[in-house]
């Protein structure tokens, strides 16, 4: 095959391709240039895609033998990354920007783009496991569950994982694959996991926002819409939240309270007890599946709503537009905006963005 | 074998300056050292010296080896800025201008609070010497390419330097693509004057004319008042100090003389070869635009506006098919950018990314020729249809 590996200078996407080119496949490696903030050099392990990483991308590609190219794709990820989560957080939900940048970029905008110019797939160093199953291509979890970034790839449909190629999906540790590294003779073996947001490379996401969100000061109030403190800015909260909060009037019962819902409209923060984050029903209309669409609706599931979270027992439906979802045991607080993805096993049935919550206990009174 | 086509990247090293360059380094000796090992070595370079000195018209006294073009654009901007009357802050750049040149420019204004006054291109790519006069009166300096690099439209240096001296400015003029290519007559051009204003300083780079990387000149004018950036040792007139590179000098006098002698049917062996290249292009992509002045440009130059194609796709493609071709530059990490010179032609950004180099040299031939032409329709159609993902 004609593999084109997106390599980005960690560990892991250098790997993939040195395993990519053992398997014998033709393999070109490419690092895309996402920011137009170049001309930096790493720091930690905040943020990516510095001078240095597309160094450490190229050297790896140098020691492999494959050519090697940068390719912009800043515009792109400016429109439908950056942009987006902003707009998200204006309208007071919780993006992942992860997701968009692999729905949208890594496997919408590089696969187009390399199915034109003449690859079979795209290779990156994610922990998931294809598998060819009777109806067709399958994503499945990978071998090691703490390292298993399914959840990230849940976006992708039937088509664009027939052009995918994850050769990390079989190693049962990260620390294997620096083993791996280092007795290739890969520079990067030891370089840190970048952490954070790549487009935020300081890790302060809430000063990020403020520049461009703006913060203005508002209420913070409980479910029956009194006022119990302020806050300086609603893009600073997200559901299940505890810290930050800065509340004059302590709880009724003397216990934490919890951000429940951001409303930016008015401007407010709703608050209240742990108890009520809990949310027994999730739903949304914009979703995708990663095969062949189930049936016969309502069908049992496994959900998962973040990218470290317990996958859940649940009932799926899908009623009109949308698809709604039930868990057997209530979620711990659900932010509008984020993913869930469904998955059978360890095998991923698809996803959708989360729009609307149902709390598993009503509001008294 | 890659069919070549970035001979203003770089050029492969000419047998002669590989000669000179071996034979001065078996020479043992400091060029600044009294005794006779050091003049052996002194006698090399000093003989190096009158060959360049020849090749540009200029006194060998006016020669000064540097590490490169970046190095003698930097000391003859630098150095003229830091020689100015106090007072007169203005500089003069036109569009278009080598990064070398802008960056250092750029430098000057905001590290040292120049004033820079822009020349915009006409839209061949060359300097209008009208409005490069207008720009000129009470100015520091004034700098000027002979001829462009990315578009490879050549101006009017003569021109450029008689307003200069009209105008009372010390002029530098960036001669690293043109020197060896076309006629370059640092004397003729600066004419007469025994001030230092007017045409005082040119730069040539050595591996863009077949010599080493790491070799290359500035001529200062013996009337010019230039600051160095290297102090030291004092060597060549204090303006560039430094234990002097022999083998390097040697090197590129061999590279310049070479490339002297053989210019006007070398010129005419290009100009052939551009001219097939062309054709095959406006008979294979109708589209397809091609860019700067058709006639006053350096002769192995051919730059193309492919509309709809990404240069960076285009570039690729070919390098996938072993064609190695240039968008104009790149940025540290490998992006291709969009052509400044481009934009400087009155073009927008979208035609700016669009557009292919290809250089002709030395070795150029036409089966290289051939090989690009039988490329580029195929990869013209994929570039198209991939977009502008």
């Amino acid at each position: 095959m004609k593999i084109l590996a997106a390599m980005s200078g960690g560990v892991d996407s250098a790997v993939a391709a040195a395993r990519a080119v053992d398997a014998g496949h033709e393999v070109v490696g490419v690092h895309l240039a996402l920011s137009r903030a170049g001309g930096t050099l790493r720091t930690g392990s905040r943020g990516c895609c510095t001078i240095e990483d597309a160094m450490d991308a190229r050297r790896a590609a140098d020691r492999l033998g494959i050519p090697f190219y940068v390719w912009d794709f800043s515009e792109r990820f400016r429109d439908d990354v950056i942009e987006d989560f902003v707009a998200e957080y204006r309208a007071g939900r919780t993006p992942n920007p992860c997701m968009r940048c692999n729905e949208k970029i890594k496997f919408a905008a590089l696969l187009e783009r390399a199915i034109e110019l003449g690859f079979d797939a795209v290779c990156t160093g994610h922990y998931a496991l294809l598998v060819d199953g009777p109806d067709g291509r399958e994503l499945h979890r990978a071998s090691d569950a703490a390292k298993d970034q399914s959840y990230v790839l849940g976006v992708l449909t039937a088509e664009q994982l027939a052009h995918t190629y994850f050769p990390l999906g079989t190693t049962p540790t990260k620390a294997l694959v620096r083993a791996e590294a280092a007795e290739r003779g890969l520079t990067v073996a030891q370089k840190p996991d970048s952490h954070d947001i790549c487009f935020i490379p300081d890790g302060d996401t809430r000063g990020w926002l403020a520049d461009r969100v703006g913060a203005a000061d508002g209420d913070v109030v409980d479910r029956s819409g009194a006022v119990v403190g302020a806050h300086q800015g609603a893009h600073a909260f997200t559901v299940g939240q505890r810290r930050g909060l800065s509340l004059g009037v302590p709880a009724p019962d003397g216990k934490p309270r919890f951000v429940l819902e951001v409303r930016p409209v008015t401007n407010t923060v709703v608050v209240g007890p742990k108890e009520a984050l809990a949310t027994s029903e999730i739903a949304g209309t914009r979703r995708s599946w990663a095969g062949r669409p189930p049936s016969d609706p309502p069908f049992s599931c496994e959900v998962q709503i973040r990218a470290h979270a317990e996958p859940v027992a649940a009932q799926a439906e899908i009623t009109g537009d949308e698809i709604v979802v039930r868990p057997a045991s209530p979620f711990d607080g659900v932010a509008p905006g984020q993913t869930a993805v469904l998955y059978d096993g360890t095998r991923v049935l698809g996803q959708f963005t989360i729009s609307r919550t149902v709390s598993a206990v009503p509001v008294a009174g | 074998m890659t069919a070549y086509f970035d001979h203003a990247a770089t050029t492969p090293l000419r047998p002669e300056a590989r000669a000179a360059w071996l034979a001065a380094a078996d020479v043992v000796g400091n060029a600044s050292s009294v005794h006779g090992p050091g003049q052996s070595a002194r006698r090399i370079l000093e003989q190096a010296r009158e060959e360049v000195a020849a090749a540009l018209d200029c006194d060998p006294i006016e020669v000064v080896f540097t590490s490169g073009g970046t190095e003698s654009i930097n000391l003859a901007i630098k150095g003229l800025w830091w020689s100015r009357q106090p007072g007169v802050d203005a500089v003069v750049l036109p569009d278009g201008e080598h990064h070398a040149t802008m960056d250092t420019v750029e430098w000057l204004r905001t590290a040292e609070g120049a004033e820079v006054v822009a020349v915009p291109l006409a839209s061949t790519g060359a300097i209008p010497v009208d409005a490069f006069a207008a720009a000129l009166p009470g100015a520091a300096l004034a700098t000027a390419l002979v001829a462009n690099n990315e578009v490879g439209t050549v101006s009017d240096a003569a021109a450029l330097a008689s307003a200069a001296a009209a105008a009372a400015v010390p002029l530098h003029l960036d001669a690293v693509g043109a020197a060896g290519v076309i006629e370059v007559r640092f004397a003729q051009w600066r004419g007469g004057g025994r001030g230092p204003a007017g045409l005082v300083a040119l730069s040539v780079s050595g591996h863009k004319i077949g010599a080493p990387v790491g070799t290359g000149a500035l001529v200062v004018s013996r009337h010019a008042a230039l600051s160095p950036l290297l102090h030291g040792g004092g060597q060549q007139r204090g303006l560039r100090s430094g234990t002097q590179d022999v083998p390097g000098a040697a090197a590129l006098a061999a590279a310049l003389s070479a490339a002297e002698r053989g210019r006007a049917g070398e010129a005419e062996r290009l100009a052939r070869l551009r001219a097939r290249l062309v054709a095959g292009i406006r008979d294979e992509i109708p589209e397809a635009e091609l860019l700067g002045d058709p006639d006053l440009r350096l002769p192995g130059n051919v730059h193309v506006h492919f509309p709809g194609a990404a240069g960076e796709t285009l570039l690729f493609l070919l390098d996938q098919a072993d064609v190695a071709v240039s968008t104009g530059s790149a940025c540290q990490a490998g992006v291709a950018e969009p052509s400044h010179v481009v934009r400087a032609l009155g073009r927008d950004e979208r035609a700016a990314r669009s557009v292919l180099r290809f250089t002709m040299g030395r070795t150029s031939t036409a089966e290289e020729v051939e090989r690009l032409l039988a490329a580029l329709p195929g990869a013209y159609a994929r570039a198209v249809a991939a977009g502008s993902r």
